[in-house]
């Protein structure tokens, strides 16, 4: 077999190259970056029938330990609640379960994305650090209004979001 | 020795093929025009997705398939230099993806099969589109089938001896392909038939986007072997010089063959219904097969400083000037290499566990795969035909000038696409949409790019028009081409022979089944074992 000198060179940063990727994915790791995985199924039939996805339960949740939970259900065309509020600097946690098709929700500018797979679950946690208005839309073809399916989320300053929920109660 | 009905087989092939790929082209220019929003009269989202649909069957699956078909018997008979086994299966096969083709061309055009070249359920599609791209894929198996058995037959009656490296690339592409296409060959004979038909109520699009995975990422080798094979094969000889290693490249191709496989998750990074842990298997095995490619990169450049130095190129950089920039095959493998590296990039960040939630869905994706299929890929199946329609019609080239002009065309309004693409990925354009509606000021920032693309879009519509020309003509030409042999690049080094295990066909399928079920047994075999609920099929 005949490898030449140069070619182990190359094949040595070739590697190196990789290792360095595959670094800085262990490292986003240890941080806590990663994709949104919760393998966790639901009826799309009856999300209105489930406690957690029923129409009064959509929206904005305080909870009793401070954290913010965020209902969503996705339905052709348009994500439920259409408009949503909710304080830059806090992690928030993003609950969606799709009641038709597959769609994907991401708001530019952010690392919020996920894909709505009808009988899962899908959960994003993530912080918004710049208050302002995103729009949240759904990018993957769900049908032929799938380009008018988006809703708003209003990012408020820490301190703004505060004044407005001065106990932590609901929204 | 090229035999008449390889020559036959590939130029119907490459008809098909090529013919696809012209209507393809129309229609992605219609698209950039609709999208840009610029032209009221152009607007309506059914005309855009049944166009989309189509443009991508097109492309990736017809296109390439029939390609991939026709350059397969053309090296196999050339390069093993012995007839073609069983002509008359191989025309089967023909026949049966060409069946395949038009039966789903039925539905895609009368919108009856808008579901995108994905075919993502619940959203369903006519039972005859699922039918007619199930065809095409068995009529390519005959294929893979001819392959393996020719390979089989000439070590047989050559033991010891390496296998010529344009076969060995071929047979590894057919085995890779049978493996590929088994993941949504399961998808669409055991889900969306039966359910298209009547015969399920309901399917679980989780276990069917998990099948649909199998396949979408080394498809896209399938894919690109053909224009590997032209790199390692072609170009050095062309370019007037040696191929630098022919055991790296043999490792090369088995290291996309093996490593290509258990990688799909890559694309469920944002799906919910499959663990982190998973994924994150994936990832890794998709920058490993980044090592394949990287030594490509450096076997083909290294090849091609062999040969500017040899024509008197000096200095560091002297040597590029001296390639022979007039040959179509160097040149599409120069433009080819460029759009390689920053398709690669891009490739990188979408592979990339956490990054790709920028990115996901969004414009960047189809500039991305633009750049490696558009523009490395099928820039290199220009340059094969280029190189090989004179030699399976008997006719010479029209016109190298043309031939050459095609080409610079191609990679410029390649540019001019995926540039503008990249950014608005970036900016949160999603792809897959038919026009910009969301009132916000983050997607104003969005619109001054849709020009870049209508350009780029025209430039290539132009692009792809003369390269049927110059096919069209160059058949009907009166003179007579007469070098019809295939001639392959010689490597500096006379090859020695590879560890036995490198040159067996049980060995690689071993280890791809191994590979297989540890990346995907669990995967799929949860969907048996949880609590799944079935979606309803919806139309769109």
């Amino acid at each position: 077999m005949h490898i030449d000198p140069l070619e182990k060179k190359w094949l040595y940063i070739a590697l190196g190259m990789v290792a360095l990727f595959l670094g800085s994915i262990f490292i986003s790791l240890a941080v806590g970056i990663k994709p949104p995985s919760n393998v966790e199924t639901i009826d799309p039939a009856r999300l209105h029938l489930s406690e957690e996805f029923a129409e009064d339960n959509l929206g904005v949740h305080i909870q009793p330990d401070g954290r913010i939970t965020v209902i969503m259900v996705a339905g052709r065309y348009g994500f439920f609640p259409r408009h949503i509020t909710v304080p830059a600097d806090t992690p928030i946690t993003f609950r969606w379960a799709s009641i038709d098709v597959l769609h994907g929700v991401h708001m530019p500018m952010t690392n919020m994305s996920t894909m709505v797979v009808p009988g899962y679950v899908a959960e994003v946690t993530t912080t918004f650090p710049k208050p302002g208005d995103y729009p949240m839309l759904c990018n993957e073809y769900c049908g032929l209004g799938h380009d008018y399916m988006w809703s708003k989320v209003t990012v408020v300053a820490r301190q703004t979001w505060e004044k407005q929920h001065p106990k932590g109660g609901e929204s | 020795m090229i035999d008449t009905q390889s020559r036959n087989l590939a130029l119907w092939n490459w008809v098909v093929a090529f013919a696809a790929f012209l209507v393809a082209c129309f229609l992605g220019f219609y698209q950039v025009v609709e999208r840009s929003g610029l032209f009221d009269f152009l607007e309506s989202a059914k005309v855009y997705f049944a166009s989309v649909s189509t443009h991508g069957v097109l492309m990736a699956y017809v296109l390439t398939t029939f390609f991939i078909m026709g350059f397969g018997y053309l090296t196999a008979t050339s390069s093993l230099k012995r007839p073609l086994w069983q002509p008359g299966l191989a025309w089967s096969g023909f026949f049966v993806s060409l069946i395949g083709t038009v039966l789903a061309a039925i539905p895609l055009l009368t919108d009856k099969a808008s579901v995108l070249y994905t075919f993502y359920p619940p959203i369903q599609a006519s039972a005859l589109f699922y039918i007619g791209a199930a065809l095409l894929v068995v009529g390519s198996w005959f294929w893979c089938a001819i392959m393996v058995v020719m390979a089989v037959q000439w070590r047989r009656e050559n033991s010891g001896k390496g296998m010529p490296l344009a076969m060995y690339a071929t047979v590894a592409n057919a085995l890779l392909w049978l493996w590929t296409s088994a993941g949504v060959a399961m998808e669409v004979v055991f889900q969306l038939i039966p359910w298209a038909l009547g015969w399920n109520d309901t399917l679980d699009p989780g276990l069917a986007r998990t099948l649909f995975a199998w396949t979408l990422h080394p498809i896209v080798y399938f894919w690109l072997i053909p224009a590997y094979i032209a790199l390692y094969c072609f170009v050095p000889k062309e370019a007037g010089g040696y191929l630098f290693s022919e055991e790296m490249a043999k490792f090369a191709f088995l290291g996309l063959l093996v490593f290509s496989l258990p990688i799909g998750f890559h694309h469920l990074y944002m799906d919910p219904e499959q663990g982190a842990g998973w994924k994150l298997l994936h990832g890794i095995g998709t920058f490993l097969v980044a090592v394949p490619t990287l030594v490509t990169g450096f076997t083909v450049l290294a090849s091609l400083e062999i040969a500017g130095r040899l024509g008197g190129g000096r200095g560091l950089f002297g040597w590029i000037g001296n390639l022979p920039w007039r040959n179509p095959v160097v040149l599409a493998a120069i433009l080819a290499l460029l759009m390689l590296i920053l398709g690669g990039f891009g490739g990188i960040v979408n592979a990339s566990y956490a990054l790709n939630a920028m990115v996901h869905n969004t414009a960047w994706v189809p500039g991305h795969f633009h750049l490696i299929f558009a523009g490395t890929t099928v820039i290199l199946y220009f340059a094969i035909a280029y190189h090989l329609w004179p030699k399976i019609t008997g006719k010479k080239l029209v016109s190298n000038t043309l031939a050459l002009t095609q080409l610079w065309t191609w990679f410029v309004g390649m540019t001019l696409l995926s540039t503008p693409w990249h950014v608005l990925g970036l900016l949160g354009q999603p792809r897959r949409i038919s026009s910009v509606t969301y009132n916000s000021l983050l997607t104003l920032a969005w619109q001054p790019y849709e020009l870049f693309m209508i350009m780029g879009g025209a430039v290539l519509l132009g692009s792809a028009v003369l390269f049927g020309v110059i096919l069209w003509k160059t058949w009907r030409n009166t003179e007579i081409e007469t070098d019809l042999e295939i001639a392959y690049a010689e490597p500096i080094h006379p090859p020695e022979s590879l560890p036995a295990w490198a040159e067996s066909l049980k060995a690689w399928n071993l280890v791809i089944l191994g590979l297989m079920l540890i990346s995907f047994g669990w995967p799929i075999a949860q969907f048996f074992f949880l609590k799944t609920f079935e979606s309803l099929p919806w139309g769109y």
